[in-house]
């Protein structure tokens, strides 16, 4: 199975600032795309375009050469969302928040337990998630992105509230989903060191 | 495409998990369930004590009143249906889920009906008691309400879709569901005197009931629409 | 055909010919509006049951006949822009709310003023028609409200758009609803439909008035969507250069 993000001469106006002109990328199965640049240039909002969040001024995102709003919920079928605010609900524990994400999406049939426990939560599933420190919400979060089967990983800012050994974890996770043929769209402000192909995009 | 990966849930699969994880958060917080209650039964008791304890009149104010109190009752409910949902990111989630949104939207509407709507239909007999409704208005009056908060329901989810991230959203919300509101007001407490006045009554609730319908039909779509303008 | 609807929807070609079209609006306005006021006040016969107070219909008539399409305009160029993304579009709907407001509050004020000598009071709830009207009003407060409560334009655009599509289908619901409210409390109306055929002599001026206040209408229009594009456009190029070349306008 092969896929293939693509886009080409993407335009944002956000109010009265234009965040990118002219952008445009081609990422292919096994490949990295990295956005980097500082706070409030864009990276967010580029994501979310890409996800098909946000309305671009012009030029269009693709998802294997058919554009993406044409064909959303194939596409959004396809991928995994991860960003600052992790879409969790605090009220409720691991085991139900997991499995509201499983009536939406197709899962990969993983062992749910060795997820866990790779995760270093399979202690916390019965506790409701506020409870939890930030870290371990967002380690519930990546639990969610595995057991999801999905070929795209957009991941917005994956290190926020992460310890060294949480950061360590992410990026493995990233390169063996790569390495296994997925794709990956990833905006960081902070160093990120995975071995595989990767494209950069600097953000101004 | 061509490749066929794993099955995508059923859309019923989405609407149910909407659906499900809302009433599941109701149970945990009872606080929101049961507020818009006792507001319900604070405004009925408001009408006596401004009007007067004369029962023909409250009798007569009886049905408009309780109506009055389950719009109201159902506008305080409503501006968080989506509000936790963007705050903790949840919305981008369900934007991006494979699921058709209209879907995944009524699904939460009809949690909030469940837990907004169906209370006030359940707890109204009390008050038309106090308000000396006769008992065979009363089936008539729990019927109105029962089409009528649905229809409430659908129409302020696309409210509370329009308003979710803006400052002074509850008031802003106030004044664009209110208008919209109108109608099935007029209808339903209107049923509910000509009821009471030993008249016809089924041109109204027929009317509310086709309401109903008809927002059942269009609302998920504009509350869709709404919700993924809100959230760019 | 097709790229005529393109060249109209660039802002700059719209800014330049909306001030060649204005006029053509504004004149034949001024015309009717002065034949119709006229001829109302003083050609028209007086009414045997109303007396003079039934000539407030020139002025009440058109503007509730405006109040309603001003909403039509909104929704359906709120529409437009939505599915043809056209930014024209969103700028006709933003420039029609508040005129639209304007007639259906003159609407209702006229309407009052009628009522004041046939029902002896400023307001009667029994009016179906003045009651529709001010749900439209508080249709139209909503949607300014909107518009107003959300800062970035493209999605004030959007949001509002979808908010008038959704309070068109109800203004069609609000009247036949209110309709059937007042048949219930044996409202009375002002205007009858199907009543007596109206003397030619009142009925031209009151046409005559129509059409003037539907050109008036169309020219403020003209002027209030021209002011939008200016600001809206106003980091433009094309804005820069025309303030800037010597002609100025």
């Amino acid at each position: 199975m092969t896929a293939k993000l693509s886009a080409d001469d993407l335009t944002l106006i956000r109010g009265e600032r234009c965040l990118f002109e002219g952008l445009g990328f081609a990422l292919n199965s096994g490949e990295l795309l990295l956005l980097e640049g500082r706070n409030g240039c864009g990276k967010t909002s580029l994501m979310r375009a890409i996800a098909g969040m946000l309305s671009l001024e012009t030029g269009q995102v693709l998802w294997n050469d058919v554009p993406v709003l044409k064909q959303r919920q194939t596409f959004h079928g396809e991928l995994v969302w991860l960003a600052h605010r992790t879409g969790l609900k605090g009220d409720l524990n691991m085991v139900e928040n997991l499995h509201f994400e499983e009536s939406l999406r197709p899962q990969s049939g993983r062992d749910r337990e060795a997820v866990y426990a790779r995760l270093g939560i399979e202690r916390l599933k019965r506790l409701p998630l506020r409870s939890l420190s930030a870290g371990q919400q967002r380690r519930v979060a990546l639990a969610r992105m595995l057991l999801a089967d999905v070929p795209l990983w957009l991941l917005d800012e994956p290190f926020t509230n992460l310890d060294r050994e949480g950061r360590k974890l992410v990026m493995e996770l990233a390169e063996e989903h790569l390495a296994a043929g997925g794709l990956c769209v990833m905006a960081a402000h902070q160093d990120v060191d995975i071995n595989g192909p990767v494209t950069k995009i600097q953000m101004q | 495409m061509s490749d066929s990966g794993p099955q995508i849930p059923g859309i019923f699969s989405g609407l149910w998990a909407t659906a499900r994880r809302d009433l599941l958060l109701a149970w945990k917080r009872p606080g929101d369930v049961l507020n818009p209650l006792f507001f319900f039964a604070m405004v009925c008791t408001l009408f006596p004590l401004a009007i007067g304890p004369s029962p023909e009149q409250l009798e007569f104010i009886g049905p408009g009143v309780l109506w009055v109190a389950a719009l109201l009752s159902t506008l305080l409910s409503l501006n968080s249906l989506f509000l936790g949902d963007f705050e903790d990111g949840s919305l981008d989630q369900l934007l991006v889920s494979p699921q058709p949104l209209p879907v995944l939207a009524l699904g939460k509407t009809l949690a909030h009906w469940l837990t907004s709507g169906l209370p006030l239909v359940l707890v109204s007999p009390i008050l038309a008691v106090t308000y000396r409704m006769p008992a065979s208005v009363v089936p008539v009056m729990m019927l109105t309400l029962l089409l009528g908060t649905i229809s409430l329901s659908l129409l302020g989810s696309i409210g509370a879709a329009l308003t979710v991230g803006l400052h002074r959203g509850t008031a802003l919300l106030s004044l664009l569901i209110l208008p919209l509101a109108m109608p099935v007001l007029l209808l339903g407490a209107n049923t509910v005197s000509l009821a009471a006045g030993n008249d016809i009554y089924t041109t109204g609730v027929w009317a509310l009931g086709a309401y109903a319908i008809a927002s059942l039909s269009l609302a998920p779509y504009a509350t869709a629409a709404a919700l993924r303008i809100s959230n760019e | 055909m097709w790229k005529f609807f393109h060249r109209l929807a660039s802002p700059p070609h719209f800014y330049r010919l909306a001030a060649v079209f204005a006029p053509w609006f504004a004149l034949p306005a001024l015309v009717l509006i002065a034949y119709g006021v006229y001829a109302g006040l003083f050609l028209a016969p007086m009414d045997y049951q109303q007396g003079d107070a039934f000539r407030i219909i020139y002025v009440h008539v058109p503007s509730a006949y405006l109040s309603i399409m001003a909403y039509m305009i909104m929704a359906i160029s709120g529409g437009i822009g939505l599915i043809w993304r056209m930014k024209l579009a969103h700028a006709v709907a933003a420039a029609a709310a508040p005129l639209g407001a304007a007639f259906t509050f003159l609407a209702l004020v006229t309407g009052s003023i009628w009522g004041r000598p046939m029902w002896g009071t400023w307001w009667e709830w029994g009016d179906p028609r003045l009651t529709s009207e001010l749900i439209l009003l508080f249709l139209y407060f909503g949607y300014m409200a909107l518009r107003g409560a959300i800062d970035d334009t493209a999605k004030a655009d959007k949001a509002s758009a979808v908010l008038a599509l959704v309070g068109v289908v109800n203004v069609v619901i609000v009247h036949y609803s209110v309709e059937w409210w007042s048949s219930l409390h044996q409202g009375q109306t002002l205007l009858k439909e199907g009543g007596p055929a109206m003397d030619p002599g009142m009925l031209y001026p009151l046409l005559a008035m129509i059409l003037g206040f539907t050109f008036l209408f169309g020219s403020l229009l003209l002027r209030r969507v021209r002011t939008e594009v200016l600001f809206r456009e106003r980091r433009t190029r094309w804005v820069r250069e025309m303030i800037l070349s010597p002609e100025g306008s």
